[in-house]
């Protein structure tokens, strides 16, 4: 009975351990792995989107100065 | 329309939601997480666009009537300028997605739908510069365009609501304004999307303004 008693004790306190353990890695891949640099790229596409537009406006102007 | 203030506004917000869009604070979501930040971008782009093909729209209704070349270069113009922010939107649209969803382009009903509605648009570009002559050009392209505008309103905000989609506000999934669009973010995103819209008609403008400086240089 004691030991039962003692290994049931033994459980709880490793449920208790696992819980823990689990709420911590939540909230650390919460704030460490952000998907920040998703939304950096996006951005990068749209500047150079942008930016190469740019450059065809730039094409455009330049044959009309030729003529 | 060659007042400058409206230019600086909208630059002003674009730069406002680009700092505050990374630096201010957002709701903590699984899986999304803070790629959340991307609805000031990605989102943006789509309203240009919309905004971009209803100014065509319009000019082409008045190209009808008027017959005036003017009406026709603005129509045309506006879609160019739009069909720029189609493709930034769908781009950045199969980034996000590619880290949320999983792949960048899983077939999802609102993808393909999009990319229908943009390939709507190339082919009123390509259908212009298969007529010759100009004023028959004008008529055609204006009337193909009225049809097109309905339908790509239908494509990107009806259909993709009909059916499964990954997208928020399609398919039975909650629009971002239902859960994460709280007060805080709607202060970057209201700005953002205006900033844009400006940004874009800022485009439109300029490409007019080219094209008409070219036809006015071919017709001396």
């Amino acid at each position: 009975m004691k030991k039962f008693t003692a290994t049931f004790l033994m459980f709880l306190l490793s449920l208790q351990l696992f819980a823990q353990g689990s709420g911590s890695t939540i909230s650390d891949s919460l704030y460490a792995s952000d998907k920040i640099y998703v939304v950096v790229t996006c951005v990068l596409v749209i500047l150079l989107g942008l930016l190469f537009f740019l450059f065809t406006i730039e094409k455009r102007l330049k044959k009309l100065e030729k003529k | 329309m060659y007042k400058n203030w409206w230019k600086v506004l909208g630059a002003i917000l674009v730069i406002y939601s680009t700092v505050a869009g990374f630096l201010m604070k957002t709701p903590e979501l699984p899986i999304i997480r803070e790629s959340i930040r991307n609805l000031y971008f990605h989102v943006p782009m789509w309203f240009s666009m919309i905004v971009l093909f209803s100014i065509s729209v319009f000019y082409s209704i008045k190209s009808l009537r008027s017959n005036d070349p003017a009406d026709d270069i603005k129509a045309v113009e506006s879609v160019n300028a739009g069909v720029i922010f189609g493709l930034l939107g769908i781009v950045t649209g199969a980034i996000w997605a590619k880290f949320t969803w999983g792949q960048a382009w899983s077939f999802d009903v609102k993808q393909n739908f999009a990319a229908i509605a943009i390939l709507l648009y190339f082919a009123y570009l390509v259908l212009r510069n298969a007529i010759d002559e100009e004023q028959k050009r004008a008529k055609i392209s204006a009337i193909y365009n009225i049809f097109a505008f309905p339908i790509m309103v239908v494509l990107l905000f009806v259909l993709p609501r009909l059916s499964d989609s990954l997208h928020p506000g399609n398919g039975g999934n909650p629009g971002f304004n239902a859960y994460d669009l709280d007060s805080r973010m709607r202060m970057v995103f209201y700005p953002a999307c205006l900033g844009w819209i400006l940004i874009g008609c800022w485009i439109y403008n300029l490409l007019y303004r080219l094209r008409d400086l070219e036809r006015n240089k071919l017709s001396k």
